[in-house]
C-alpha cells in the first residue's frame, strides 16, 4: 500500500494578526497543527532612525527619536541614550538627576512588563488580566503626565540632565501607587500565573536551554528565564544602580523547566516586584540639587567613540555614538534587544504547534518599533 | 376567521415562530448582558450611553449597522456554500427550540424522542461551521471550521453520555416527562437525586456543552489570538450577525437542556408555590439566563486550552468519568428496585 502523504501548508502569521505584537510577519511552514519552520519578516516599521540620527544639528535631538524605538519603554532608551553620549562629553550629572532617571526607568520598567504580560494573558485566551494590567498601568502613565507632560513618548531625560524637576506631590503620588500595585501583582498571579489551563499552555513549551539563548545574543528577561543570572544594574551598574538592593529573579524548575514560556512570564512578574523596591528606595534618599546645572550649552564631543550598554525592560539595549568632533552626531548605532531576542525565535519553535507558536512569540515581548528601528 | 385558526399548518407554523420571538430579543439581551458582565469584570463600565439607561439601545443600534452593511463575499469563495453556511447554523440551533419544553403547556413539538432530536439537530451546527470555513477560502477560517468540527464531534459523546444517565433514572427521552418528574421542592431535581450520580453527569454535560457552542476554554475555533476569528473570518455584515445569533441562541439551547435534565425545567423550586404555566416560563427563562451568566463569568475568567488538551480533556477525562457514571446508575438501579 502506498504510504500516505501528506503535504505542508505554508501560512502567513500577519504583517495583519491580532498577535504579532505590531507588524511582524511570520512565514510558517505547518504539517497539519505542527510548526515545521517559521521565518521571521520584519521592515515593516523601518523609520530608518540610525540615518536620522546623523541628520539632527544637536545631539539632544535624537532624543525624540529614541523615544519612538521602544515606544513602551521611552525613559530607558532616552537614559541609555543620554549615558552614551554623556560618556563622550565625559560629564558627571548630579545625583538627583540619577536618583530621578532610576525612578523614571523603573516605573517604565513596570509599564512595559505590564504590557507584555496583559497582551501574553491576550495571546493565551484570557482577556481579563490584559485589562487589569492596563488599569494599573495607567497609573504610572499618569505619573509620567504630572511630570513632563507626555503619556507615551516623554523626551523627559537629557544629556546631562532632565527636562523638568520632579513636579510637587510627586513622591506621595508614587508612594500611593506602589501602595495600589503590590496587592494587584498578588491579584494578577491568582487570576493568571498560577491558573492551571494558563499553566498547561505555557509550562514546557518553547524551551530555550542558557547556552543557546547566550549563542543568540538573547538578553533581558528571556536570558534570567533560562537560567543566567545577568542584570546590567547589577553586573555592570549605571546611573548609581549599585547603590539600590534588589534582587535578580531567574527561571527555576517550580512549575515548568528553566528557559519555558512560563518562566519568562514569571520572571517579569517578578521583576516589577524588584523594580518597585528600588523605586521605594530611590523615593526614601532622593537627594535635593538642581537637575539642569549639569546640562551643557553646546553639546561638542570631542573626537571619539562610545558605547553605553543598560538594561532595558526587553534586554540590553546599546548606542554606539562615534563623535566626528561637530555638533551633531556621526553615526548613532543601537543595539536593540527585541531584535536579538526575535531572532532565536525558529530555534525555539520547531515542533511546537500553531498555538504554541503564538504562546512563544508572546513570551519574547517584542516591540516592532524596536526590532526596526 | 374561525377556519383561519382551525387550519393545522397554521396553527404549527404559528407555534414555530415562537422560539423565535424568545430567541431574537433573547440574543439582543444577551450580548448586551456579556457586555456589561465582562466590562463590570474587568473595571470598566461597557457601553453606556446609547438608548439612555446604561446603554440598553447598543446591541439594537450594532444590529441596525450590521443590516446596512454592504454584502461582501469575497471573489474566490464558493459563492453558494459561503451564503449558506450562516442559514445552516442558524438552522441547527433554532431547530432545536422545538423540542424545549418553556412551560407546561407550551412545547414546540412533544415528541417521545425530545432529548435525542435535540442532540441530533444541534449537531447540524457543525455541518455549516465547515461549510462556511471551507467556502471561504481562507487558510485561517479553514483551520478553524477544521477544530471546530473536530471539538464538536469529540464533545459529543461525553454530552450526550451524561444525558443518558438522566434517561436511564427516568425511563424516558421525551423532555416534557423529564421535567414533569422533577415535580416538588428543588431538592426534587436531578442534580440533587441519587447525589452525586446525578450530579457528576450534570458537570460532565456543563462542561462539554461549553465546548459544543465554541466558548472559553473551549473557544479554540475562533480563537482569536491564533485563528484571527476563524470560520467567520471572512464574513461580515448580516451573515456575520447570522453565526453570532446563532451562537447565542445555541448557548440558550446548551441551558435550557441543562436545566430541563437537572434544575426541574419550568418547575418552581418551592414546591407548588409560585408554579403555574406562567410562572413556569418565568422560573425556565430565570434558571436558562443563570446558566448563560456562568458561561459569560468563565469566559472572562479562564485562558483558553490548546487543540490537543482539549481532545485529552473530552477522551480522557470527562469520556471514562461518563462511562462509569452510567454503571454506578446503573447499579443504582438495578438493587434500587
Amino acid at each position: 500500500m502506498a504510504e500516505f502523504r501528506t503535504e505542508e501548508m505554508v501560512l502567513n502569521m500577519g504583517p495583519q494578526h491580532p498577535s504579532t505584537h505590531g507588524v511582524l510577519r511570520l512565514e510558517v511552514v505547518l504539517d497539519g497543527e505542527i510548526v515545521v519552520n517559521v521565518v521571521p519578516h520584519i521592515g515593516y516599521l523601518h523609520r530608518c532612525f540610525e540615518k536620522h540620527a546623523e541628520a539632527m544639528t544637536n545631539y539632544q535631538q535624537v532624543i525624540p527619536y529614541v523615544d519612538r524605538m521602544d515606544y513602551v519603554t521611552s525613559m530607558n532608551n532616552d537614559l541609555a541614550y543620554a549615558l552614551a553620549v554623556e560618556k563622550l562629553l565625559g560629564i558627571q550629572v548630579p545625583e538627583r538627576v540619577s536618583y530621578i532617571r532610576v525612578i523614571m526607568a523603573e516605573l517604565n520598567r513596570i509599564a512595559s512588563h505590564l504590557i507584555a504580560i496583559g497582551t501574553y494573558g491576550l495571546d493565551i485566551g484570557a482577556f481579563t488580566p490584559f485589562l487589569f494590567c492596563f488599569r494599573d498601568r495607567e497609573l504610572i502613565l499618569d505619573l509620567f503626565e504630572m511630570t513632563c507632560g507626555a503619556r507615551l513618548l516623554y523626551n523627559y531625560i537629557w544629556v546631562g540632565g532632565l527636562s523638568h524637576d520632579l513636579p510637587d506631590g510627586f513622591v506621595e503620588k508614587a508612594r500611593a501607587f506602589i501602595k495600589t500595585f503590590r496587592p494587584n501583582i498578588k491579584e494578577l498571579n491568582d487570576l493568571l500565573s498560577y491558573n492551571k489551563i494558563f499553566i498547561d499552555r505555557t509550562a514546557n513549551i518553547g524551551v530555550l536551554p542558557a547556552d543557546v539563548a547566550i549563542n543568540y545574543g538573547v538578553t533581558g528577561p528571556m536570558l534570567r528565564a533560562s537560567g543566567v543570572r545577568w542584570d546590567l544594574r547589577k553586573n555592570d551598574p549605571y546611573s548609581l544602580y549599585e547603590r539600590f538592593d534588589f534582587e535578580i529573579p531567574v527561571g527555576t524548575n517550580d512549575i515548568g523547566v528553566v528557559g519555558d514560556s512560563w518562566n519568562r512570564y514569571m520572571v517579569r512578574v517578578r521583576e516589577m516586584e524588584q523594580s518597585l523596591n528600588i523605586i521605594e528606595q530611590a523615593l526614601d534618599n532622593l537627594p535635593s540639587g538642581d537637575v539642569k546645572s549639569a546640562i551643557p550649552k553646546r553639546i561638542r564631543p570631542p573626537v571619539g567613540e562610545a558605547y553605553v550598554r543598560s538594561e532595558s525592560p526587553k534586554g540590553e539595549l546599546g548606542f554606539y555614538v562615534i563623535s566626528d568632533g561637530s555638533g551633531s552626531p556621526f553615526r548613532v548605532k543601537a543595539r536593540s534587544p527585541s531584535f536579538c531576542n526575535l531572532s532565536v525565535l525558529p530555534e525555539i519553535s520547531r515542533g511546537a504547534m500553531v498555538a504554541d507558536l503564538v504562546a512563544i512569540l508572546g513570551s519574547i515581548d517584542i516591540v516592532l518599533g524596536e526590532v526596526d528601528r | 376567521m374561525q377556519s383561519i385558526l382551525e387550519n393545522p399548518y397554521l396553527i404549527a407554523v404559528l407555534v414555530a415562530l415562537v422560539p423565535l420571538v424568545w430567541i431574537l430579543p433573547y440574543a439582543l439581551f444577551a450580548i448586551w448582558l456579556e457586555r456589561k458582565v465582562s466590562a463590570h469584570m474587568q473595571d470598566r463600565l461597557g457601553p453606556m450611553r446609547t438608548g439612555g439607561w446604561h446603554g440598553w439601545a447598543q446591541t439594537i443600534a450594532d444590529m441596525i449597522k450590521l443590516l446596512l452593511k454592504e454584502d461582501i463575499i469575497p471573489s474566490k469563495s464558493e459563492k453558494w456554500l459561503f451564503i449558506l453556511a450562516p442559514y445552516i447554523v442558524f438552522a441547527g440551533s433554532y431547530a432545536a427550540y422545538a423540542a424545549i419544553p418553556f412551560t407546561s403547556v407550551y412545547i414546540g413539538s412533544n415528541i417521545n424522542v425530545g432529548v435525542f432530536y435535540v442532540v441530533a439537530v444541534s449537531s447540524l451546527v457543525v455541518v455549516g461551521i465547515l461549510i462556511g470555513g471551507w467556502a471561504s477560502n481562507n487558510k485561517w477560517s479553514l483551520l478553524g471550521a477544521m477544530r471546530s468540527a473536530a471539538q464538536i464531534v469529540s464533545y459529543e459523546i461525553p454530552s450526550t453520555l451524561a444525558i443518558l444517565t438522566v434517561v436511564m433514572v427516568v425511563g424516558t427521552l421525551n423532555l416534557q416527562e423529564i421535567v414533569k418528574s422533577q415535580e416538588g421542592w428543588f431538592w426534587n431535581w436531578f442534580v440533587f437525586q441519587k447525589f452525586p450520580f446525578l450530579f457528576i453527569p450534570f458537570l460532565i454535560y456543563f462542561i462539554a456543552s461549553l465546548a459544543e457552542v465554541n466558548r472559553t476554554p473551549f473557544d479554540i475555533p475562533e480563537a482569536e489570538s491564533e485563528l484571527v476569528a476563524g470560520y467567520h473570518t471572512e464574513y461580515s455584515g448580516m451573515r456575520f450577525a447570522m453565526f453570532f445569533l446563532a451562537e447565542y441562541a445555541n448557548m440558550f439551547a446548551v441551558s435550557a437542556v441543562a436545566v430541563s435534565l437537572f434544575f426541574g425545567g419550568w418547575q418552581s423550586p418551592f414546591g407548588t408555590a409560585l408554579s403555574g404555566p406562567a410562572w413556569g416560563v418565568f422560573w425556565f427563562l430565570s434558571k436558562g439566563l443563570f446558566f448563560i451568566f456562568v458561561q459569560m463569568w468563565l469566559r472572562w475568567t479562564l485562558p483558553r486550552l490548546r487543540v490537543d488538551q482539549l481532545m485529552y480533556t473530552s477522551w480522557k477525562v470527562l469520556m471514562p468519568f461518563a462511562f462509569a457514571n452510567i454503571v454506578f446508575i446503573g447499579l443504582w438501579m438495578m438493587f434500587s428496585h
